[in-house]
């Protein structure tokens, strides 16, 4: 009997209780050569299997399957064939070996990717995060390539549904890295820039014993957004590592110069700046963020009058924040006010602005409603805290550690007074 | 009031009655004032080095050739009594034989005044090393004090400040040692050191003996003198109030009782609250002396605490070019001003809930679109609570919502909690896995 249908036979017969899918999962091991010789009727095979109950066996064949080079005839049914075994697999089986099922699904996203159809592959691996993943806070590898995809795909608010969860267990530190930058670009292109923030903020000050680019390109845009939604950067928090702290500004020159001439609020200087520094900015694929940080001035301006003034002409306005005329102006204010980015009204017979305050007066229910939220969510927040204290405090290495900085206890330390104070 | 300020005794009117003569001149100025300095009555406040240094200040800044002719002349003559030939030849180059003959390079002076020079200066080190063979302490501070001196008048800066220094070795008693410690501070002074002249303060403060009084107004001056140059206008203002009226004119060398006057109300208008002020400027009797030497001072710090800005304004206005004149304010003048006219206006501002635009600037003689400028920049600043109806040129008091910042500043550190603490979960997950870069590279 030939010794793949003789696998496919042990296949069929071992995946049904997990102690029998435990000793085909050995057995599969030892016949990873015997797959790899024999790839071409591997195809054929799969065909007799069932991958939502043979998926163990079914993962082994398919990746042996498609381990050689693809053809792009194939790989349009290859795309089809992995996407329907992602949907159909079962959990269990496949997190027995998980480095096959990563990549498979590599092979898929480096598949839509070479046919140019990266939207193909949004929903399958998404179904491949949520299979792989021990519990929601758990950071796979497939996070990237699955936030890649969508970025390729333009399709950001598919990328929102798995950067909802959030992420706590990290395994690998390149997939956090890349995890958080995606993320950030994800949440820019849905032009949430509170969370894009967030993200590359993460990147930036994330533990790293030396440089890399994926924290260099965060730490350009982590630039570009602080200045879009506060108007300024904020200084390196104090436990970023010292190598960002140190390099990071060496390396986003142009972007600092920005930084710069965004402070001095003059419009007329920050587009010299932007000319100056287009080449690298283009290079980067920071164009846009730019324009956006560029309009944004113009947004600010405007709010700060706000602070000023009650009542304002157009014409003040154009002259104040340098807007071409009048008529730009308005629209200008007109945008804001949509947008509820400042509270005015616009008398079109004087061309005169009258701002008004926050009519927002924490009375409503809707209100209370989200104080509400915010307070469940910050003590859920402690709580998780206090339980990841409570680990560390008894966790052998940390007391290790703690115990040979201070090899001994002096009587001083039971003291209830301190020394100071007696 | 009327009758103080027009009191014939005032320096500054004498000034203004002098400045007449040369009115031509005054309108081709450069710095627009009404009224012109006396120089000569300017000068004869003050002695010795500062008095030339001073005068040749004025000549290089009044870009007003009579005055600047003028100021030079008196320091040729000043020069001519002292020793220090080589300031003579910078001052004389200054000239430049616009004086006429009489102020020509005096070679022959020149000569004589520096021959002798060269015999004092070996006269004063033979017996210097006769004294320090013997070892008498006594005579090795005096000479080292003698060659202080010797310097300082020949305009040797740097040595004499050496040599007034190594006396500090050989004073035995207080008094030396406050005596080294004024001809280091007045060496310093002249010499723009004034760290120098805040250690030697300090020194001098901290002596067990009771210092006179003279001395004690000598130190606060000095001490002053260092804020204002340091900035740190509050602190210069608290030591000029803080000076003795038996300053008087001992210390003409580096200030007069004027200047003292001068310097410590600008610099309490420009930092001082209402309280202070009145607790400390004007209720200061001892202050009121010096002010009475400045009636324009005195009386723009009335008016400004009484709230007559366009009065006080319009006297600053008229002292900035000869304040602009002075050796050590010149620098601080319009950062001093532009503090006072701040305060002047928040101070105008506070009390109402809406203010009209069109009243304010005439009270502080501008126009609206400049005061509105002005406010603008003071709103955004945070230092005034209104904001401006531009449409009816009306400043309204804005009363800031506590409710409603608490509410927002709860939502906002609810949200700064949550990003904080998830990001500070994610980070320690990072560390606790000790999955740094390099780890990842070896795999």
């Amino acid at each position: 009997m030939d010794s793949v249908d003789a696998l496919i036979a042990q296949i069929q017969g071992l995946s049904s209780s997990p102690e029998d899918i435990n000793a085909l999962h050995t057995h599969l091991n030892q016949s990873e050569e015997l797959l790899l010789s024999n790839v071409n009727r591997l195809a054929n095979s799969l065909e007799q299997l069932d991958p939502s109950k043979h998926s163990l066996g079914y993962l082994y064949l398919l990746e042996a399957s498609t381990s050689g080079p693809i053809s792009r005839e194939q790989s349009g049914e290859i795309v089809r064939c992995i996407a329907r075994f992602i949907m159909t697999c079962e959990a269990e089986q496949i997190r027995l070996a998980p480095e096959k099922f990563l990549s498979v699904c590599k092979r898929l996203k480096d598949q839509v990717m070479l046919l140019q159809v990266p939207i193909q592959g949004i929903a399958p691996l998404r179904g491949a995060v949520h299979k792989l993943q021990s519990s929601p806070e758990h950071l796979t590898p497939l996070h990237p390539d699955f936030l890649l995809l969508c970025i390729m795909a333009k399709c950001y608010k598919a990328g929102r549904s798995v950067l909802s969860d959030d992420i706590i267990e990290v395994d690998q530190p390149k997939d956090f890295f890349l995890y958080c930058y995606y993320g950030g670009m994800i949440h820019v292109g849905l032009k949430n820039f509170r969370k894009a923030l967030e993200y590359l903020h993460n990147v930036v000050t994330a533990p790293m014993t030396s440089l890399n680019a994926i924290a260099i390109e965060a730490y350009k845009k982590y630039i570009l957004v602080s200045l879009i939604y506060s108007g300024q950067v904020p200084a390196f928090p104090k436990y970023t590592s010292s190598v960002a702290q140190r390099n990071l500004k060496c390396y986003s020159q142009p972007y600092i110069d920005l930084v710069s001439s965004y402070a001095t609020g003059k419009i007329s200087e920050l587009e010299t700046c932007f000319e100056a520094n287009m080449e690298k900015y283009k290079s980067d694929n920071n164009v846009g963020l730019v324009k956006q940080v560029l309009s944004s001035l113009s947004k600010r301006n405007i709010q700060r009058l706000t602070q000023t003034y009650l009542t304002l002409s157009l014409q003040d306005i154009a002259n104040l924040v340098q807007l071409g005329n009048s008529k730009q102006a308005e629209m200008h204010v007109l945008e804001m006010i949509q947008d509820g980015e400042i509270f005015a009204t616009i008398n079109q017979k004087d061309g005169m602005v009258s701002f008004h305050e926050d009519p927002e007066q924490y009375k409503s229910c809707e209100m209370i409603e989200r104080i509400d939220s915010s307070i469940q969510r910050v003590m859920a927040l402690t709580k998780t805290l206090h339980a990841i204290d409570e680990r560390i405090s008894c966790d052998p290495a940390y007391l290790a550690k703690m115990g040979r900085e201070r090899p001994r206890f002096d009587l001083d330390d039971f003291d209830s007074v301190p020394q100071k104070f007696l | 009031m009327e009758a103080e300020e027009d009191g014939p005794t005032s320096m500054v009117d004498a000034m203004s009655a002098n400045g007449l003569n040369s009115g031509e001149e005054s309108r081709l100025k450069p710095i627009i004032s009404s009224e012109q300095m006396d120089v000569e009555a300017y000068a004869s406040l003050y002695s010795g080095r500062t008095k030339i240094m001073r005068l040749i200040f004025i000549a290089d800044r009044c870009g007003n050739q009579t005055m600047q002719l003028e100021a030079l002349r008196m320091a040729y003559d000043e020069i001519k009594k002292g020793e220090n030939t080589q300031l003579c030849r910078e001052v004389v180059q200054k000239i430049g034989g616009r004086l006429g003959p009489a102020y020509e390079m005096d070679n022959d002076w020149a000569n004589i005044v520096d021959r002798r020079a060269e015999l004092r200066k070996e006269k004063l080190d033979n017996e210097l090393n006769g004294y320090r063979t013997n070892l008498i302490k006594e005579s090795i501070r005096m000479g080292h004090n003698d060659f202080g001196d010797f310097y300082y008048a020949h305009g040797a800066l740097g040595d004499a400040f050496k040599n007034y220094i190594r006396t500090r070795d050989y004073c035995t008693t207080a008094k030396h040692i406050i005596q080294m410690c004024l001809n280091v501070i007045l060496v310093s002074i002249e010499m723009g050191q004034f760290v120098h002249v805040a250690n030697y303060v300090n020194k001098a403060d901290q002596n067990p003996d009771a210092l006179d009084p003279t001395t004690v107004a000598k130190l606060k001056c000095a001490a002053g003198l260092t804020h204002l140059e340091g900035k740190k206008y509050k602190l210069a203002a608290r030591k000029f109030l803080e000076t003795g009226i038996e300053l008087g004119n001992n210390y003409s060398e580096v200030i007069a009782p004027q200047d003292v006057a001068t310097y410590g109300g600008l610099c309490a208008l420009a930092c001082f609250d209402r309280t202070e002020l009145k607790n400390k400027v004007i209720d200061n009797v001892n202050f009121r002396n010096f002010l009475e030497l400045v009636p324009e001072v005195r009386e723009l710090i009335h008016d400004f605490y009484s709230s007559r800005y366009a009065s006080c304004l319009e006297y600053l206005e008229n002292l900035k070019a000869n304040l602009l004149l002075d050796i050590h304010l010149y620098d601080h003048v319009e950062t001093l001003y532009s503090q006072i006219r701040h305060k002047a206006i928040i101070q105008y501002t506070h009390p109402f809930i809406s203010v009209d635009l069109h009243t304010m600037a005439s009270a502080f003689k501008t126009d609206v679109i400049g005061l509105e400028k002005e406010l603008e920049a003071l709103i955004t600043d945070n230092q005034i609570q209104a904001r401006i109806d531009s449409h009816n040129k009306i400043l309204y008091a804005r009363h800031a919502d506590q409710r409603n910042a608490t509410f927002q500043r709860v939502l906002q550190t609810g949200v700064e909690f949550d990003r904080d603490v998830r990001s500070m979960l994610l980070r320690a997950s990072l560390v606790k896995h000790e999955y740094s870069l390099r780890a990842a590279r070896k795999i």
